[in-house]
């Protein structure tokens, strides 16, 4: 028997596996048992209704794909009254992603998701799209120093920073949400991205840009989550591009202490169920008792620094 | 756990029993598939079609696909499809003994009210085939049926024997013959109403004919179903990418066609 369950920062996750916000709702219910996974992640909510971007709102280029959803959202108190007791059913712990233009909106949906059936909160500090202009607070270390210090000062529930790849300044980034408060670094969201259609000469999203998701986003989450695990105590859950057994090995040796999956199951529906297995069976098959052996375990020698995070000139 | 909902769409790889022209735009694909699955389909639903990588193209995303006919007592079932891009062109590269990987059924059916007895379908082009599956229900449940189907030249009328094997009436409407116009449409219509044969309304495809009916729907009082399309990603209501809006009570809402649909009120569709 091998061991697949993590902790992350005082949470028990039974298995590394959980699905990545915006591509899991309650709907994959109607496809496998939801029980079978390391957590729930919610569809990233904002405290009003939002009716999200014009449509196209995904297009797909060579081998992954572009969105531009605008997080649509009900607001916090359908949330409360629906969505939460719906996952009141499953064992497996609820992690509800949110969202807000400001740090104070932000701080105060925070107060208000921090009730009983939610065992942690992913701060949503990342969102390529809810803002005009692709900002995000966690393109900048001061921005995100300060949006987690209201966080931080919002709910005891454990706090999930997820990060951004529109970044020059990742390590720098991680360690300013680490020092805000964060008990755990999500490592990433979607990359800024563009795509036109050459017959139309139009962008092919209605909201002209959008996020790259898939197997192409991989290589860069995968160093970010590379470089945050390095860069701060906490544990870092990888995110970009997994779509194989091969791609969470690669994240948890990388030092990873868990994953999260997308777009993949936009693909096979039930992915994460063949990677919890496939990651058995290769832990098994390399005589490891624990995936908790395996996090971190990357042999990277005496590399100067500079090379390994390739931080800004002064 | 009385509220978790049971398990209703399946992904499974699928084996291609024939995969022929039906004329020269259109190709018939004929799967193998589990009597319990087929059991489940309605009409009105789709399939999510993972296309194979081949024949140079590299389809990502999985292909929404309305089914165009499910048979549980032959084993099959059936897709209608138009090769337009690199989705269509992969599909159309199956052969005999080929797997192809299916997601479904899903999204939400065709409904036939108990007070329909007089049906009318109005489609144009591979539209029919969304409402190929509502004729067998139709005749299933002994309604009486009109099919009236529009294409471009007489060739491209598919599946009119199929809705005449049926007990439909079948009326064509062609470009080619001048009669495909709206007015004449409308015509044709208003004389249904005449004899009391339209109780119900079912459209897919094309937006001038789901204003008309609209119209018509409004001024006579009938009621109508539409079957929309829109990309989609996950197709089962994760994404949220598959929106369109429609008008309910006195504001615009914006509705997954994967989930909420791909079949909504006719009445509440926007052109588009």
């Amino acid at each position: 028997m091998v061991d697949l369950s993590v902790d992350i920062s005082g949470l028990k996750l039974k298995n590394p596996i959980m699905p990545a916000s915006g591509t899991f709702s309650e709907d994959l219910a109607e496809v496998f048992d939801l029980d079978r996974l390391g957590a729930h992640v919610t569809k990233t909510i904002t405290r009003g209704w939002r009716d999200g971007n014009p449509t196209p709102r995904v297009c797909e280029v060579n081998g992954s794909m572009l969105n531009s959803i605008g997080i649509p959202s009900k607001g916090v108190g359908a949330f409360i009254e629906k969505v939460v007791p719906f996952y009141a059913h499953y064992e497996t712990p609820l992690v509800v992603s949110i969202s807000g233009n400001t740090a104070d909106e932000f701080a105060t949906l925070c107060s208000e998701v921090s009730v009983p059936g939610v065992a942690a909160i992913e701060v949503n500090i990342s969102c390529p799209n809810i803002e005009e202009d692709g900002k995000a607070f966690a393109i900048r270390p001061s921005s995100t120093h300060d949006v987690m210090r209201k966080l931080r000062a919002a709910t005891e529930l454990p706090l999930w920073a997820k990060l951004t790849p529109n970044t020059g300044e990742t390590s720098e980034v991680a360690r300013a949400a680490e020092e805000g408060g964060a008990d755990a670094l999500v490592v990433a969201n979607t990359i800024l991205s563009m795509a036109i259609d050459i017959n139309t000469r139009r962008p092919k999203l209605g909201n002209l840009m959008g996020g790259l998701s898939g197997p192409s986003l991989k290589p860069i989450a995968l160093r970010m989550a590379y470089q945050c695990a390095r860069a701060t105590g906490i544990p870092v859950i990888g995110c970009g591009g997994i779509s194989t057994v091969e791609d969470v090995i690669e994240y948890l040796i990388a030092g990873a202490s868990a994953v999260q999956v997308g777009t993949a199951t936009f693909i096979h529906p039930t992915i994460m169920l063949s990677l919890i297995d496939g990651l058995e069976d290769w832990l098994s098959n390399q005589g490891l008792s624990s995936v908790k052996d395996l996090i971190g375990t990357v042999i990277d020698g005496e590399q100067d620094e500079a090379v390994v995070f390739m931080e800004a000139a002064p | 756990m009385d509220d978790v909902p049971s398990i209703k769409a399946f992904e499974l790889p699928l084996s291609v029993k024939s995969n022929e022209p039906v004329n020269d735009e259109y190709r018939l694909l004929v799967l193998a598939a589990p009597h319990d699955i087929l059991k489940r389909c309605r009409a009105g639903q789709f399939f999510h079609l993972l296309c194979p990588q081949a024949g140079g193209e590299t389809p990502y995303l999985r292909r929404p696909m309305s089914i165009y006919g499910f048979y549980p007592e032959k084993g099959e079932l059936h897709f209608l499809y138009k090769v337009t891009g690199a989705g269509t062109r992969a599909l159309a590269s199956l052969a005999l003994g080929d797997r192809l990987n299916v997601l479904g059924p899903l999204g939400e059916p065709f409904t036939i009210a108990d007070d329909w007895q007089n049906l009318v379908l109005v489609a144009r082009g591979v539209g029919l085939a969304t409402l190929a599956p509502l004729a067998l229900e139709a005749n299933r449940l002994g309604r009486k049926l009109t099919a009236i189907c529009s294409a471009r030249h007489p060739d491209y009328l598919m599946s009119t024997d199929y809705f005449a094997s049926l007990g439909a009436d079948v009326i064509t409407l062609t470009d080619a013959e001048g009669t495909s116009d709206l007015d004449n449409l409308e015509k044709v219509i208003e004389g249904l109403i005449a004899d009391g044969r339209a109780d119900a309304f079912y459209t897919c495809g094309s937006n001038r004919m789901l204003r008309l009916l609209q119209i018509i729907g409004e001024r006579r009082g009938i009621p109508g179903q539409i079957a929309l399309e829109q990309q989609m990603a996950c197709g089962i209501g994760m994404c949220h990418c598959c929106v369109r809006p429609f008008n309910r009570g006195d504001r615009q809402v914006h509705l997954r066609v994967c989930r909420e649909g791909p079949v909504f009120d006719m009445m509440e569709a926007i052109a588009w």
